[in-house]
C-alpha cells in the first residue's frame, strides 16, 4: 500500500523517463519538443505534490481549516511554468526557422544538409 | 556605506534588466547600441565598486524588500561572486565596445534593438545567478540568461546557428530541469531555499535518499550547462556558427557561471554535510577533468575551422578549471577560480582577434587566415599574446593559473606527478593548434584580395584585453586576492 500511497511520485519519474525518451530517441524536431514538455510537466508534479498535505485546506485563515497545506512549491512551479512556456515558445520559434532554412525538421535530413 | 551603495548587488541585476524593454523602443540604428553598451558600461562600474567592498571587508548581502533571509531572497556578493561579475560584465562591455560595427555587418537594422535587449537580458541574467544566494532564483536567472543566449546565439546569418542553437536549447533546458529536481528534493527535505539555510538544516537528513539524489541531478545537470566532458556536446557548434562578438561575449563567462553554481552548490551545500561526498566529488569529476583535458586538446589540433578549433580548446579549458576544484585543496581551488578569470581574458582576445579578421575576410578556416598577419599585424600580434596566454607562457596571466595547478597537483600524495605531466602534455598541444594558426598568419601564402580597414575600436579593444593579459601575468594581485579568498570562504565551510 506505501507504494501505491504514494503513486504521484511514479507518475513523475514514468513521466520525467518518457520525456526523456522523446528528447533523445525521436528525430522530429517538434516531437523532441513535446519530449523537453512532458520532462518539464513531469517537475511541475514533484513540486505541486510535494506541497499536499493529506486533508488539509487552501492556506486562508478564517473558514475554521486546521490543517493547510504548503503554498510555497506552487508559487514557484507558476514561475517554472512561466519560463517553460518561454521555452517552448522560443525553440517552437527556431524549428520555424529551421524549416525555413532546411525545408526540413527531419534532425538527420538537416545534418545531412550541413555536411554536404 | 551610504544609501546606494547598500543597493548595489541588487542594482547589478536591475540596471541590465530594466533597460532591456527600453533598448526595443529605441529604433535609430546606433542609439539602441549606445544604450546597450551604456548600460554594460554601468554594470562594470557596479561590478568593480562591489569588489573593492568586498576586498576591502566582510561579505555584502541584501535582502529582497527588507524581508529577511531565509523567509526572504537573499543577495550575497562575495569574493567568487566578485570575481565572476568582473568578468561578465566586463567581457560583456568589451564586446560590445569593439562589437558595433562587426555585429552591423551581420544583422539587420530592424532587429539590432532586439538583439541588444536580448544581450542585456543575458547579462542581467547571468549577473543575477552569480549574485544570487537563492536556489530557486538561480534557476530562474539560469534560464534568463540561457534563453537570451539562445536568441544571441541564432541571430547571426549563418543558418547552420539555428540547428546548433535548437540543441543547445534542448541540453541547456535537460540541464536546468534537472537542476530544478535537484532543488525540489531538497526544498521537499530541509523546507528551505536559501542556500545558507540549506547548509545548515541539510545536516539532519544528510543520509537520507532523496538527498543523495538532488546531489546527483544538481551536479549532472550543472555541467551539463557548464559543458564539462562528455556533456559539451552542445558547446562546439554553437560557438562556431554564433556571430563572432556573441562567441567571444559567451566564450568569456557562460559555462563559468554554471561551473560558479556548480562549485557553490558542492562546496557549500553538499561538502560538510555528506558522508564522503568530497571523495565522490572528486572521483566524479577528475577523471572527466582530465579525458576533457585531453580529448578537447587532441581535437582542437586537429580542427581546421578556427573558431571550432578555440570551442575545442575551451572543453580543455574547463578540464582545467574542475581539475583545481576535483582537488579540494586551497591552493587547486585557487587555481580553479583564477583560471576562470585568466581564461576568460585569453580566449574572450582569441575570439575577438576572429571577430576582427572576420571583418576582412569571409570564412573562418585556417586557408582564409593565410598570410593575412603582414596585412594587419597589429591585429595578429594581439593575437598571438592572446593564445601564449592560453598556452600559460611565462609574463601571461595563463602561465599564473597553471602555476597554482601545478603546485596544486604536487601537494597530492598520490598521483601529483602524473597530473604535472598531463598539464605539461596538454600545455604542449595548446602550443601546436595555436602554432597552427600562426603558421597560417604568418607563413602562409596570401590570397589575392582587398583587405579592408578593421574598425579602430575592435582594434583598441583587443590590445587592451591582450595588455590585460601581459598586465595580470605580471602582477596578478587583484584575481590572485579574490581567488584565495574566494577559494577560503569554499573551503572554509568544510571543516
Amino acid at each position: 500500500m506505501e507504494i501505491l500511497g504514494i503513486y504521484h511520485y511514479w507518475v513523475f519519474a514514468i513521466l520525467l523517463m518518457i520525456g526523456f525518451y522523446a528528447v533523445i530517441a525521436k528525430l522530429n524536431l517538434i516531437k523532441k519538443l513535446i519530449g523537453l514538455s512532458l520532462l518539464q510537466a513531469a517537475v511541475f508534479l514533484l513540486y505541486i505534490s510535494m506541497g499536499n498535505v493529506e486533508g488539509a485546506s487552501a492556506p486562508i485563515f478564517g473558514y475554521g481549516a486546521e490543517t493547510f497545506s504548503n503554498p510555497l512549491p506552487q508559487v514557484l512551479i507558476l514561475t517554472a511554468i512561466v519560463v517553460g512556456i518561454s521555452t517552448m515558445a522560443l525553440g517552437l520559434g527556431l524549428v520555424v526557422r529551421i524549416k525555413e532554412e532546411y525545408g526540413s525538421i527531419e534532425e538527420d535530413e538537416i545534418q545531412e544538409m550541413d555536411h554536404r | 556605506m551610504n544609501a546606494l551603495t547598500a543597493h548595489l548587488p541588487a542594482l547589478q541585476v536591475i540596471v541590465p534588466m530594466l533597460m532591456a524593454p527600453f533598448v526595443v523602443l529605441l529604433r535609430a540604428r546606433s542609439l539602441s547600441w549606445a544604450a546597450a553598451t551604456a548600460t554594460s558600461l554601468l554594470a562594470f562600474a557596479i561590478a568593480i565598486q562591489l569588489t573593492i567592498i568586498v576586498m576591502s571587508g566582510s561579505p555584502m548581502t541584501y535582502q529582497m524588500g527588507s524581508w529577511a533571509a531565509p523567509y526572504g531572497i537573499e543577495l550575497q556578493v562575495d569574493a567568487l561572486s566578485a570575481l565572476l561579475l568582473l568578468i561578465v560584465t566586463g567581457a560583456a562591455s568589451i564586446a560590445l565596445i569593439g562589437g558595433r560595427e562587426s555585429l552591423a555587418a551581420t544583422l539587420s537594422e530592424d532587429r539590432e534593438p532586439y538583439f541588444f535587449a536580448a544581450w542585456l537580458l543575458a547579462l542581467a541574467g547571468m549577473a543575477g545567478i552569480v549574485v544570487s544566494a537563492d536556489a530557486f532564483n538561480i534557476f530562474v536567472f539560469m534560464e534568463i540568461s540561457s534563453l537570451a543566449s539562445y536568441v544571441l546565439i541564432a541571430g547571426g546569418p549563418d543558418r547552420r546557428a539555428l540547428p546548433a542553437t535548437f540543441k543547445y536549447l534542448i541540453m541547456g533546458t535537460i540541464g536546468a530541469t534537472f537542476y530544478l529536481i535537484g532543488v525540489g528534493l531538497i526544498y521537499m527535505m530541509t523546507g528551505t531555499l536559501n542556500l545558507a539555510d540549506m547548509e545548515l538544516r541539510i545536516h539532519e537528513v544528510a543520509d537520507q535518499k532523496p538527498i543523495l539524489a538532488a546531489a546527483g541531478f544538481i551536479t549532472v545537470g550543472l555541467a551539463l550547462k557548464a559543458a564539462i566532458f562528455p556533456l559539451h556536446v552542445w558547446l562546439p557548434n554553437a560557438y562556431t556558427y554564433a556571430p563572432h562578438i556573441v562567441t567571444a561575449f559567451m566564450a568569456a563567462c557562460a559555462t563559468k557561471v554554471s561551473l560558479y553554481v556548480l562549485l557553490r552548490f558542492d562546496f557549500f551545500v553538499f561538502q560538510q554535510n555528506l558522508v564522503g561526498h568530497g571523495f565522490q566529488f572528486a572521483a566524479y569529476l577528475m577523471p572527466l577533468a582530465i579525458l576533457g583535458i585531453i580529448v578537447g586538446s587532441a581535437v582542437a589540433m586537429f580542427e581546421r575551422n578556427i573558431k571550432r578549433l578555440l570551442a575545442f580548446s575551451s572543453v580543455a579549458q574547463i578540464g582545467y578549471i574542475m581539475l583545481g576544484a576535483s582537488l579540494l585543496t586551497v591552493t587547486g581551488l585557487t587555481a580553479a577560480a583564477l583560471h576562470m578569470f585568466n581564461h576568460a581574458l585569453a580566449k574572450g582576445g582569441l575570439f575577438l582577434a576572429v571577430a576582427a579578421v572576420s571583418m576582412v575576410v569571409a570564412g573562418c578556416r585556417l586557408d582564409n587566415f593565410a598570410g593575412l598577419a603582414r596585412r594587419m599585424p597589429w591585429t595578429f600580434a594581439a593575437l598571438v599574446i592572446a593564445g601564449l596566454s592560453l598556452i600559460g607562457i611565462p609574463g601571461t596571466a595563463g602561465f599564473i593559473s597553471k602555476w597554482y595547478l601545478i603546485n596544486a597537483a604536487l601537494e597530492l600524495e598520490t598521483g601529483g606527478v602524473a597530473l604535472v605531466a598531463l598539464i605539461l602534455v596538454s600545455s604542449l598541444m595548446a602550443v601546436v593548434y595555436i602554432w597552427r594558426i600562426v603558421e597560417a598568419a604568418y607563413f602562409g601564402e596570401p590570397a589575392e584580395q582587398d583587405v579592408t580597414a578593421v574598425p579602430r575600436a575592435l582594434v583598441i579593444m583587443l590590445w587592451a584585453v591582450a595588455i590585460a593579459n601581459v598586465g595580470f601575468g605580471i602582477a596578478p594581485e587583484l584575481p590572485l586576492r579574490l581567488s584565495s579568498a574566494a577559494a577560503d570562504i569554499l573551503l572554509g565551510h568544510v571543516q
